[in-house]
């Protein structure tokens, strides 16, 4: 399947500023660790979808290649955030960010 | 192998015993005194068996060329400096001098100092004072010497304040100190001026030089005065500090608070005389600025009256002798300035063998007195140690003038040139002097030794003759006194002036400049010597009708002349008059930069930078809250902020 040569590419940086915004957000405004590291992910496949969409526009396939790099380091990512979240976890019984503040003046 | 090859040993083995008796003192502060001893007075020695074997090897050469004995280089790029030793006819009489009076002085030391604490600290800043008074002497250079007279300044500072538990040496060894760095700095300007004109400091690369072309240094240079006079006056103003010449001749009476045999040593017999030393070994620069020779001459008459009109009244017997070596070095400037060279020379070497005798009596008197120094509480020891008694009246004819005696030669020449060159007022403040010494010499003898004792019943208990190891140097300096004078006995005396002919080689020749010296008729030559003896006996019969019977005689003048008494006691007052203009502003100001300048300015920027570092540090750890959400807003708002500036234009 693929898309028709009439969706512009400007539908393609309008989806992906609305995820990074939405990223944006969720990351400076959620306390639970999870909801943070969900909204990294969003901003960068935000950051994906606009790479995808010029490499459409620009027949070139370097952008298709950067985004599995991408998927593969943010799953590399993921593995350790969440290991470092089930342990902040064990030790703290909790992962709100806003009482995860040890390193404070 | 030459004994002249091994000259380097000569200062080497002082400067080794030295480090050898400061090491054992640092690591093994318990040895005992014996090996202190050993050392202390063994190296200087042998230091002194070299230097007599190198100087009669020197006197029977087949060539009496100097000789010269390079070591090796110091070499800065292109500036290059032989640390090199030269023996010539000079060297020869400042290395009898020093290495003569200089081991007997120890000897003596070993007794004197028997009882007291840090006695091998003692040995180990003696040997060094031999070593850098030797590279002094025997440096072929004027760096070389300088090295020597900044290491015989330090070891004069040591041991002045040898007793650094009591409060006035480590004050009178700072005053020394100071003054003769004030003195230092024109010696170090007049060499610096020397090297930019010749590129070196050697005095056999030099000498010729100025002989060869005069006239290069009789152009004007600077301060309006020529090369000679500027590199002259340079050299006298360090002279001055060394060797106690108004106005920085106030050292020397405080550094009377040392040791008595490191007074003989250092502030009698050898340290104090090598401005002397320098000025003669510069002759030929003198030579061509005659004005700051008469300069030379008017301040040496000056120091010598004004010194001895201070000893007149002095009552701590250390003191007289101080002031005595003051006026004693101004004879030698006095001749020195009027171009009598082998004189000045002549009255160094006699008055180092009756001063350092002078001053070891007085030591001996000093050690069977229990450490009183004030000579109304003496009296009458004639009978208690008569070894000290007779050396201690041998010397002091022998300062006196006494016929016969080393001074009376020495002093007389130095008379004589000053009448010859026709410099009639010099020769009435000299011949007055001559006058003065005896009579404060004699007023010293006679309180100390005639009449009854007037010390504490406890102190008489314990009156004795020194021991022997203190009496056979005093006796050894006492032939000198009589003795040594009579290497220079003059033409007029059937002499051959043996002395004046055998340094004659040092002394610079100058076709054009030739130094006068006007025959004088043979009867004016007795007039004036029959006037210097006769001062002399003036002086000493008159100190005998005053002070001979045991009464203070001088009372009686001092009664009369109240005015001038207190002058005299108060020494002029110049050390007050030197702290209200100079020590005192000098203190203020340091006073000012410390607390005004130092204090407020300097560390208060420093204090004021650190003040505004933590101020903002305090505000700036506020904004590490420990939430990363206000670190990711941080992040997020810099990404914003770093957007603007790329898009901004």
């Amino acid at each position: 399947m693929s898309l028709p040569h009439s969706v512009p590419v400007s539908w393609f940086l309008v989806l992906a500023a609305l995820l990074f915004a939405i990223g944006v957000a969720g990351a400076l405004t959620r306390r639970n660790g999870i909801g943070i590291f969900l909204s990294i992910e969003l901003m960068l496949n935000a950051v994906n979808v606009e790479l995808v969409g010029y490499s459409r526009l620009l027949g070139e396939r370097t952008g298709q290649v950067m985004v599995l790099f991408v998927m593969a380091v943010a799953a590399a990512e993921a593995a350790v955030g969440l290991g470092l979240f089930i342990a902040v976890y064990r030790q703290r019984r909790t992962i709100d960010v806003n009482r995860l503040n040890l390193m404070r003046w | 192998m030459r004994p002249l090859d091994l000259l380097w040993l000569v200062p080497a083995l002082p400067i080794a015993g030295a480090a050898l008796n400061g090491l054992i003192c640092l690591f093994w502060p318990k040895a005992g005194k014996s090996t202190a001893t050993l050392i202390g007075v063994g190296f200087p020695g042998v230091s002194m068996l070299v230097a007599l074997a190198a100087i009669w090897q020197y006197l029977h050469g087949t060539n009496p060329a100097p000789f010269e004995q390079t070591l090796w280089s110091w070499t800065a790029g292109t500036f290059s400096i032989p640390v090199a030793f030269l023996l010539d006819p000079l060297s020869v009489v400042m290395l009898f001098v020093v290495t003569f009076v200089g081991f007997w002085i120890h000897v003596y030391s070993a007794g004197y100092m028997s009882h007291e604490a840090g006695y091998r600290r003692y040995f180990a800043y003696l040997n060094l004072f031999m070593g850098a008074m030797l590279l002094l002497i025997l440096g072929n250079n004027f760096l070389v010497m300088f090295v020597g007279w900044e290491g015989v300044g330090l070891c004069s500072y040591l041991l002045i304040g040898f007793y650094f538990d009591q409060s006035f040496p480590p004050q009178a060894g700072r005053k020394a100190f100071i003054v003769n760095r004030i003195g230092d700095f024109a010696f170090l300007v007049g060499m610096f001026a020397l090297f930019a004109k010749y590129g070196t400091l050697t005095y056999s690369a030099i000498f010729p030089k100025v002989v060869s072309a005069p006239e290069a240094l009789t152009a004007p240079y600077a301060l309006g005065l020529t090369f000679a006079g500027f590199v002259a006056l340079c050299f006298f103003i360090g002279a001055m500090g060394k060797s106690a010449q108004i106005p920085l001749y106030v050292w020397l009476p405080d550094a009377m608070a040392g040791p008595t045999p490191v007074s003989a040593l250092i502030h009698a017999a050898t340290m104090v005389t090598a401005g002397v030393y320098m000025v003669v070994r510069s002759n030929a620069i003198y030579q061509l600025a005659p004005e700051i020779g008469t300069f030379v001459a008017i301040i040496g008459a000056f120091t010598a009256i004004l010194a001895a009109s201070i000893g007149l009244v002095q009552n701590d017997i250390k003191k007289v002798l101080a002031y005595s070596t003051v006026s004693q070095l101004g004879y030698m400037f006095l001749a020195a300035g009027l171009g009598a060279y082998t004189a000045a020379v002549f009255h160094l070497g006699t008055h180092a063998f009756f001063k350092a005798l002078l001053f070891l009596g007085s030591g001996s008197v000093i050690h069977a007195m229990g450490g009183e120094q004030d000579m109304r509480k003496m009296g009458g020891l004639r009978k208690y140690m008569p070894v000290t008694f007779w050396t201690f009246a041998l010397g002091t004819a022998a300062i006196a003038g006494v016929p016969g005696l080393a001074g009376f030669f020495s002093k007389d020449e130095i008379l004589h040139n000053t009448a010859a060159t026709g410099h009639w007022g010099l020769f009435a403040i000299g011949l007055f002097t001559a006058g003065l010494t005896a009579f404060y010499m004699v007023r010293a003898v006679a309180m100390t030794f005639f009449g009854k004792f007037r010390g504490t019943h406890d102190q008489e208990h314990h009156l004795h003759e020194s021991p022997w190891v203190m009496t056979v140097p005093l006796l050894v300096l006492a032939i000198g006194a009589v003795g040594s004078g009579w290497v220079g006995i003059p033409e007029l005396l059937g002499g051959g002036n043996t002395f004046h002919h055998f340094l004659s080689p040092v002394i610079a020749q100058f076709p054009e400049h030739a130094i006068e010296h006007p025959e004088m008729a043979a009867s004016t030559e007795w007039l004036l010597l029959i006037a210097s003896v006769a001062a002399g006996l003036i002086g000493i019969g008159y100190a005998f009708k005053l002070y001979g019977g045991g009464e203070f005689g001088g009372a009686s003048w001092a009664k009369r002349f109240p005015v001038v008494y207190r002058l005299l006691d108060h020494k002029y007052w110049v050390d007050e008059i030197y702290d209200r203009l100079i020590v005192k502003p000098l203190g203020a100001l340091s006073r000012f930069l410390w607390k005004g300048f130092d204090d407020t300015i300097v560390d208060g920027s420093v204090r004021a930078l650190a003040w505004a570092t933590e101020l903002s540090a305090e505000g700036g750890r506020l904004s590490t809250t420990g939430n990363v959400r206000h670190y990711a807003l941080y992040f997020f708002l810099g990404v914003l902020g770093l957007f603007w500036w790329i898009l901004r234009s």
